[in-house]
């Protein structure tokens, strides 16, 4: 399947959506651009610790209400700049979570509980200021009717807790992660740290594997022991090479430094930004595209080390 | 030898880090920080990322945590779940010492890293918790970086993030919270610590050239100054191994 067909197929406009990936590494970008360029709009985003892919989500005017723990890039952008002006101009819709707290919702989606406990947050704001009101919550089913709930320990004080903090299950429409490898049927290898990428897509009614690489199921066969999500999981296998791109993808390529750099200067200015929207993701007919128009000497300077997993000695001022 | 107020900072940070604590790194100076304690006095701390990367060898200094830089010659590559797992069990938690910053600090240390004025309609918006919320809840010791200025050491967070000692003494254990909280803040001009009984923050150390007088003028609340003494500027020694180990782009220094 293309990808211009998975995101018009699985990503409706005001869908819930969760996308893979931390801060600067192996967020789906190929998905990000197409379903910018496809201009879905009013989705429920939820993301973990999530920098570029959600950043140009909410700059391409997708998102409407976003979940999250973390919205930064890193020393590019320790605060993810389109999300900044988005809440602060108040077009966004947010709700904080921590980073466990995200990753035991997500958990809880994916094992099928409505909710998990967990020792972390109480006594903080986290818990007493909701992004989204009650009565928002109540209007749409996809919501639970409460942020997070406090529960006195009801084994007494087993395992040294008097209380624990209830975070609801995650159960988006469709998950979209971009990993290094998969089968044409959907199972995927990831190399490297995993994040919250599996139980985001086991949590998910439908899925989205972009990969780097797109091989017959026998050669996934060979290692069981090295693939993480099985083949009935997911809904759509595109091969969509840099998929990750500008951000990381162990053991293929780094994260371009002069893309996030350059990416913060149009991000920072309205006409700068609708020119970047334009010229990169709107006039380009897909990702292969979007990266032919990239230096060519910068893409072979980020190619991985094969020791290492990234480029090593890359300049990232 | 000359040196910048980061390379102060980071250098006192590393001197907090233990040899054999499990150290839990943020993004950007914590990372030199727990790099160069490895270098200098902890060459048997280990230092790991809620991103699931344990024992990190760190060839070149990460820009997030997230960074692909964290994988190299790890112990195990586990996922968010194991690496929080690590610092809510009760017994690898108590080894763990954390390394946090946040846009504000309170008296007792708890952190806002989320909204400067109303939750729904900020005036500014920050990154938000990312783990600090879990860092700040489960593990037993926590450096904190903040810089020194009135508008970030405020009597009252506009946002409680992550908890210190929420409202003084016994504050963590009524409400709910395992045992733990801040052990030392770490700014560019001095050094503060938590009274045992208290749980307010007073000052700890001036760094060389900086008086108690100076730092108070930068400080929205008042803070307990008797117990301070000088801290040791870094040594040649220190210096070298953060500049030309840890961070030879500068990408952080």
């Amino acid at each position: 399947m293309s990808l211009q067909e998975a995101v018009d197929r699985y990503v409706a406009d005001s869908a819930h959506i969760s996308i893979g990936g931390f801060t600067v590494n192996r967020n789906p970008m190929a998905a990000v651009y197409e379903i910018i360029r496809q201009k879905k709009t009013g989705l429920h985003l939820y993301a973990h610790s999530n920098g570029q892919g959600v950043d140009e989500l909410i700059g391409g005017g997708c998102v409407a209400r976003l979940e999250i723990a973390y919205a930064g890039s890193g020393r590019f952008a320790p605060t993810c700049i389109c999300f900044r002006k988005a809440v602060e101009s108040g077009c966004l819709q947010v709700e904080d979570y921590s980073n466990y707290q995200m990753t035991l919702r997500f958990a809880a989606g994916a094992m099928g509980v409505p909710f998990l406990p967990v020792r972390s947050g109480m006594g903080t704001d986290i818990v007493t200021h909701w992004g989204f009101p009650a009565e928002l919550r109540q209007a749409d089913e996809r919501l639970p009717d409460q942020k997070l709930v406090a529960l006195e320990n009801p084994f007494g004080n087993w395992g040294e807790a008097s209380t624990v903090l209830l975070v609801p299950a995650i159960r988006p429409d469709v998950t979209i992660i971009h990993v290094q490898t998969a089968d044409r049927a959907g199972t995927v290898r990831i190399d490297g740290l995993p994040f919250t990428d599996i139980e985001q897509a086991k949590a998910a009614r439908r899925v989205i594997v972009t990969c780097e690489t797109l091989v017959d199921k026998e050669n996934l066969r060979d290692h069981p022991e090295y693939n993480q999500l099985p083949f009935f999981c997911v809904d759509a296998v595109v091969h969509a090479p840099h998929g990750a791109f500008p951000t990381a993808c162990y053991r293929h390529y780094d994260y371009d430094p002069a893309f996030l750099n350059q990416y913060r200067h149009w991000a920072q200015d309205p006409q700068r930004h609708a020119d970047y929207l334009k010229r990169y993701i709107h006039d380009t007919p897909d990702h292969a595209a979007f990266m032919a128009l990239q230096d060519p000497r910068q893409i072979e300077r980020i190619q991985a080390d094969p020791r290492t997993g990234y480029a090593s000695g890359l300049d990232r001022r | 030898m000359t040196y910048s107020a980061r390379e102060m900072m980071a250098v006192a940070a590393a001197r907090e880090i233990k040899d054999g604590d499990i150290v839990f790194c943020g993004t950007g100076i914590s990372m030199l920080a727990a790099m160069a304690a490895k270098h200098i006095s902890a060459p048997n701390s280990v230092i790991f990322f809620e991103t699931g990367a344990i024992d990190a060898q760190l060839e070149e200094v990460p820009m997030a945590v997230g960074d692909p830089r964290v994988m190299l010659g790890a112990a195990v590559h586990g996922s968010l779940a194991d690496a929080f797992g690590f610092m809510q069990n009760r017994f690898t938690g108590e080894h763990v010492v954390g390394i946090l910053g946040a846009a504000q600090i309170d008296p007792f240390g708890n952190l806002n890293s989320t909204v400067i004025g109303d939750y729904t309609s900020p005036r500014v918006r920050f990154s938000g918790s990312g783990g600090a919320c879990d860092v700040g809840s489960f593990v037993g010791r926590t450096i904190l970086f903040m810089q020194q200025e009135e508008r970030k050491f405020v009597p009252r967070l506009d946002y409680l993030t992550c908890p210190g000692y929420l409202d003084g003494p016994r504050g963590r254990e009524r409400a709910g919270l395992p045992p733990g909280g801040p052990e030392v803040v770490i700014t560019n001009m001095a050094t503060f610590r938590f009274d045992e009984s208290s749980r307010r923050m007073y000052l700890a150390g001036c760094y060389p050239g900086v008086t108690r007088e100076q730092v108070l003028e930068r400080m929205g609340f008042a803070v307990e100054t008797g117990r301070a003494l000088p801290v040791a500027p870094p040594t040649p020694h220190e210096l070298d191994i953060l500049r030309n180990k840890c961070d030879p782009q500068r990408l952080i220094l």
